[in-house]
């Protein structure tokens, strides 16, 4: 390849030394990355690959439509129920069901938490590591870690330096045994770490008290869906019926209750350890400031969280919707889901074939045939890839465009998005975290800013939570205890053939199914999830994807331990089940798939 | 020092004395004179933590959800102090060479004296290509670990049975642990459910740990201790499906008092599982009692059974379809008649006694 100008702006190097990270984990599913570094460690060239495909969409084929949140909802174990929700949302619209507002309160709690529960695990499980080191946190001084806790965050009830002490003498006791179970083989001696062994210390304690709490939170979804992990949806509202004056009902006053308590210690959790850990984190890596890739020029929401039931326009959205293009952040493009021009997706660098091989599809018309075929460059086989080639097609994820560009989703983008539009929190929350770090505005475009948006939008999540819960009350004191519309579940009421489509913002990013029924059973099912976009290969242009692109001039201190990359990657929360799969063809066999 | 299961005991508040009672119970347990006691003693007093490796395939990560979730004990309390977690590419720090590395150490160094746990399954067709670890199939890391474990846990409905990706038509191939060909003969404890309860999953590993052998399988290989028992015997609302008291349609009078959701779905009566007696999530809840039928996500292939919402027609020797349309009717037309009911409920309960030993 040489070098090469990409449309989207970027200088793609492939000659200096080739790192390979396989599987990048700390992340949902199955993933690859491949950089090359530069003379000086910089990476001029970034390759990232899916590496994981079911074919869900395939299997979705026939079925009762009704019964498509379950299976779609197995996308992903992670964000479970965001793709449960779309797809319920999608079914209402083909066959225009409205649902009551009580539904659509309980929805929002239910998607609200998984906001919280998720970002917060993210943060402390999956991506803390990449700040925090573990080790040096037995360096640390406890009482001086007591002083850093009291200043970091005075609310918080476990700051004694006992309590730091017990904690330190565990996690010494868990190290010095050898065995270092989930810290073992990381980079610890590496200089890219930057901590003070106080703030590993108190970092390390809040990612065994995140563990712990993070049970309680999703327990508002047991409540109103019967378990978590995945629970339980409906089309035409939620299963739990509302009953305060009868015996038996799912939802009663005591639920309620327990709902409330726990959102309220969602909230204190977020605002008095999650956030503040973020700033006091930030504030050590401030001057590390990589990985903004597509964030500063192209990011897009669909949005998400109706206010009101049945009306998803973006007036009526809490979480923004628009496209923001080429930086103009005094310019946010309305974005129209249906439009067969606007989101549409490519393939000639996935392992998927169309008939017209360059052309962007519309997910409604979409096309796949699974074509797992590597490129001319590669080193090593078909079973054993050492080296891939970008060149060909090399990753089991689409290629998805809005009006042909490629984009960034994600809690940074709908905070950018929400920011341009003057959405109040969501400004006040980032003028106050860059006024606190003392950065300006473009700080924000960066590895650090992605994770300082998801902790923003955890606590902004965590509130709303609450405004839901009680909206719902209210309504109920008002005398409206409904919770499902069955007018329409009976197939034999439907029409014969109808399309529709579902939205969300997932925890990841924006999120769509699109549905077509025919005959009462599932003609076509296609979903665009937020990792098809932020994973995205190249598409027939060569622009490369958001992780690709954030991954491009960033220095790796040490090329065997490319803990930058991690980081970077983790920023975006990749969830590779989410983002793999494939569309089936209208009314067509798959030629390329065997079917047992 | 290493934590070895003795400082947990400690630390979770037993003392020296029932620590030492405990091990001569352990002892006579396994048919030891009382003479073995000491020697359990200070097996467990310098015992390493067995360790595990959690091995990923086509998944969607729900079971790693679970576990966490896990209330007694604790998933912290697991992962630092009873089970050594060196390989787990959910939550390892390591990646790439390093991540892969770990197996290979472990290997050489507990080689056959580790618990390899399966999340997801091996995709077949292309070569296994489906799914790439380390630019490989997955289904070569997954013949290459459990040739060296001592035994396999099949997490979930994946690894046990397949699950959503080997529904109809299945288009990887997607295969469970246990018809993977190749694999070496290896002890499996499948633990499905999509996801399995989080408390069954750490229970299914303390009871390892505590007794040192596997729990009982059933003839499927799943724990009888949690999977020998239908949700339907042991629901809380199993009264209203005896009394013919039903929800006809969701949000209903009877969805508002609780009745039986048998005629809305509910799969209750053939899936084996712990949901009524457990619950989830440190026993807050359960689908029925939360108002959704059971969708039986813990039985072999009930993605391709029909819709979750149509009512169950074809139970074998089970006959509930007719029973409880007749226990309907009496119901409705008796109003008070307790000894109709009960005559009802009875003979329900010998049909349903009877496919207990089918």
């Amino acid at each position: 390849m040489g070098i090469i100008e990409t449309p989207n702006g970027f200088t793609l190097d492939d000659t200096g030394k080739r790192v390979v990270v396989d599987p990048v984990t700390r992340i949902e599913g199955h993933m690859r990355c491949e950089v090359n570094l530069d003379e000086s460690n910089m990476i001029t060239n970034a390759v990232s690959t899916g590496t994981m495909w079911r074919g869900l969409e395939v299997i979705l084929k026939d079925r009762d439509p009704r019964d498509a949140w379950a299976f779609v909802q197995r996308i992903c174990g992670v964000c479970t129920g965001t793709h449960a929700l779309t797809s319920v949302r999608a079914v209402e619209d083909a066959l225009n069901i409205d649902i009551p507002e009580n539904a659509n309160s309980i929805r929002n709690i239910m998607q609200l938490s998984l906001q919280v529960h998720d970002h917060l695990v993210h943060f402390y499980h999956l991506h803390a590591l990449d700040w925090v080191n573990p080790v040096n946190a037995l360096k640390a001084d406890p009482r001086a870690t007591s002083e850093l806790q009291q200043k970091v965050s005075p609310s918080h009830p476990n700051s004694s330096p006992g309590y730091f002490r017990d904690v330190q003498t565990r996690i010494r006791k868990f190290i010095e045994s050898g065995q270092l179970g989930p810290f073992k083989n990381g980079y610890w001696s590496n200089p890219a770490y930057l901590l003070p062994p106080e703030a590993d210390l108190m970092a390390v304690t809040h990612y065994l008290e995140a563990l712990d709490f993070q049970k309680e939170i999703m327990t508002v979804r047991t409540i109103f869906g019967g378990k978590d992990t995945h629970p339980n949806w409906l089309v035409g509202g939620v299963p739990c019926a509302i009953g305060m004056n009868t015996a038996g009902a799912p939802i009663n006053m005591e639920r309620l209750n327990y709902v409330k308590n726990i959102t309220q210690r969602a909230i204190d959790f977020c605002k008095n350890v999650y956030m503040p850990d973020i700033l006091a984190i930030g504030g050590f890596y401030k001057g590390w400031l990589y990985g903004g890739g597509l964030s500063s020029t192209n990011v897009l929401a669909y949005g998400d969280i109706p206010d009101r039931a049945n009306d998803y326009s973006a007036g009526n959205l809490m979480m923004p919707q628009g496209a923001i293009i080429n930086g103009k952040l005094d310019e946010v493009h309305p974005v129209d889901v249906r439009d067969p021009d606007e989101i549409q997706e490519f393939v000639p660098h996935s392992w998927y074939k169309y008939p017209d091989g360059a052309k962007g599809l519309h997910p409604w018309d979409g096309v796949t045939e699974a074509n797992y075929e590597l490129g001319p460059n590669l080193i090593g086989t078909k079973t054993n890839i050492q080296r891939i080639d970008e060149g060909g097609k090399y990753s089991w994820i689409k290629a998805p465009r809005w009006k042909g560009n490629a984009m960034e989703v994600g809690p940074l983008a709908r905070y950018i998005i929400g920011y341009a539009q003057g959405h109040e929190y969501f400004t006040d929350q980032i003028d106050s975290a860059l006024r606190t770090l003392d950065v300006p505005l473009p700080a924000l475009f960066s590895t650090l800013g992605r994770t300082a948006a998801r902790g923003m939008e955890a606590v902004w999540a965590a509130e709303q939570q609450m405004y839901f819960l009680d909206k719902l009350i209210a309504n109920i004191k008002n005398g409206d205890s409904s919770t499902a519309n069955s007018e329409k579940f009976d197939p034999s009421t439907w029409p014969t053939e109808v399309k529709g489509v579902g939205f969300t913002e997932a925890p990841r990013g924006a999120l769509g199914h699109w549905i077509k029924i025919k005959d009462t059973k599932i003609e076509n099912y296609q979903c665009v999830v937020p990792t098809t976009w932020n994973g995205s290969p190249r598409d027939a242009e060569g622009n490369i994807g958001a992780f690709e692109a954030s991954l491009m001039n960033t220095k790796v201190e040490v090329a065997e331990e490319p803990v930058e990359i991690l980081r970077t990657l983790h920023s975006f929360d990749p969830c590779l089940a989410c983002s793999t799969h494939v569309m089936s063809p209208d009314g067509e066999e798959l030629a390329e798939v065997k079917v047992r | 020092m290493p934590e070895t299961f003795y400082d947990v005991m400690r630390r979770q508040g037993i003392t020296r004395r029932s620590f030492l009672k405990y091990c001569s119970l352990a002892a006579g347990a396994l048919g030891l004179s009382p003479a073995f006691a000491p020697k359990i003693a200070h097996a467990m007093e310098t015992k390493p933590r067995i360790p595990v490796l959690w091995l990923h395939g086509l998944e969607c990560t729900c079971c790693s959800e679970s576990f966490i979730r896990s209330a007694h004990p604790l998933a912290k309390d697991v992962i630092l102090s009873m089970i050594s977690l060196d390989y787990d590419d959910t939550i390892m720090a390591a990646a790439g060479d390093q991540a892969e590395a770990i197996i290979e150490e472990t290997i050489e160094k507990y080689d056959g004296n580790f618990i390899l746990a399966v999340e997801g399954n091996a995709p077949l067709d292309e070569d296994g290509m489906y799914c790439i670890i380390a630019g490989k199939p997955f289904v070569e890391q997954l013949r290459h670990v459990a040739e060296h474990a001592k035994a396999i846990i099949s997490w979930g409905s994946c690894a046990s049975w397949g699950c959503v990706q080997a529904a109809r038509p299945n288009p990887t191939r997607a295969t469970p642990t246990h018809k993977v060909p190749g694999m070496p003969n290896k002890p499996i404890i499948k633990v499905p459910g999509c996801p399995p309860i989080s408390e069954v999953m750490t229970a299914v590993i303390t009871y390892m740990l505590t007794f040192e052998k596997m729990p009982e399988l059933d003839n499927q290989g799943r724990p009888k201790m949690f999977y020998s028992q239908r949700i339907h015997d042991k629901c809380y609302r199993r009264g209203h499906f005896d009394a013919g008291q039903f929800v006809e349609k969701f949000d209903d009078e009877g969805a508002r008092k609780g009745y039986c959701l048998y005629k809305v779905g509910c799969k209750g009566p053939t899936t084996y599982n712990a949901c009524s007696t457990i619950r989830w999530n440190g026993g807050l809840s359960f689908p029925i009692q939360a108002g959704h039928p059971c969708i039986g996500c813990s039985e072999d292939g009930f993605w391709d059974k029909g819709s979750f919402y149509e009512r169950l027609t074809d139970i074998k020797g089970f006959g509930i379809d007719a029973d409880a349309d007749e226990i309907g009717k009496t119901a409705a037309m008796v109003v008070g008649g307790a000894a109709a009911i009960h005559a009802g409920a009875s003979i329900i309960k010998r049909i349903a006694n009877k496919g207990d030993q089918a």
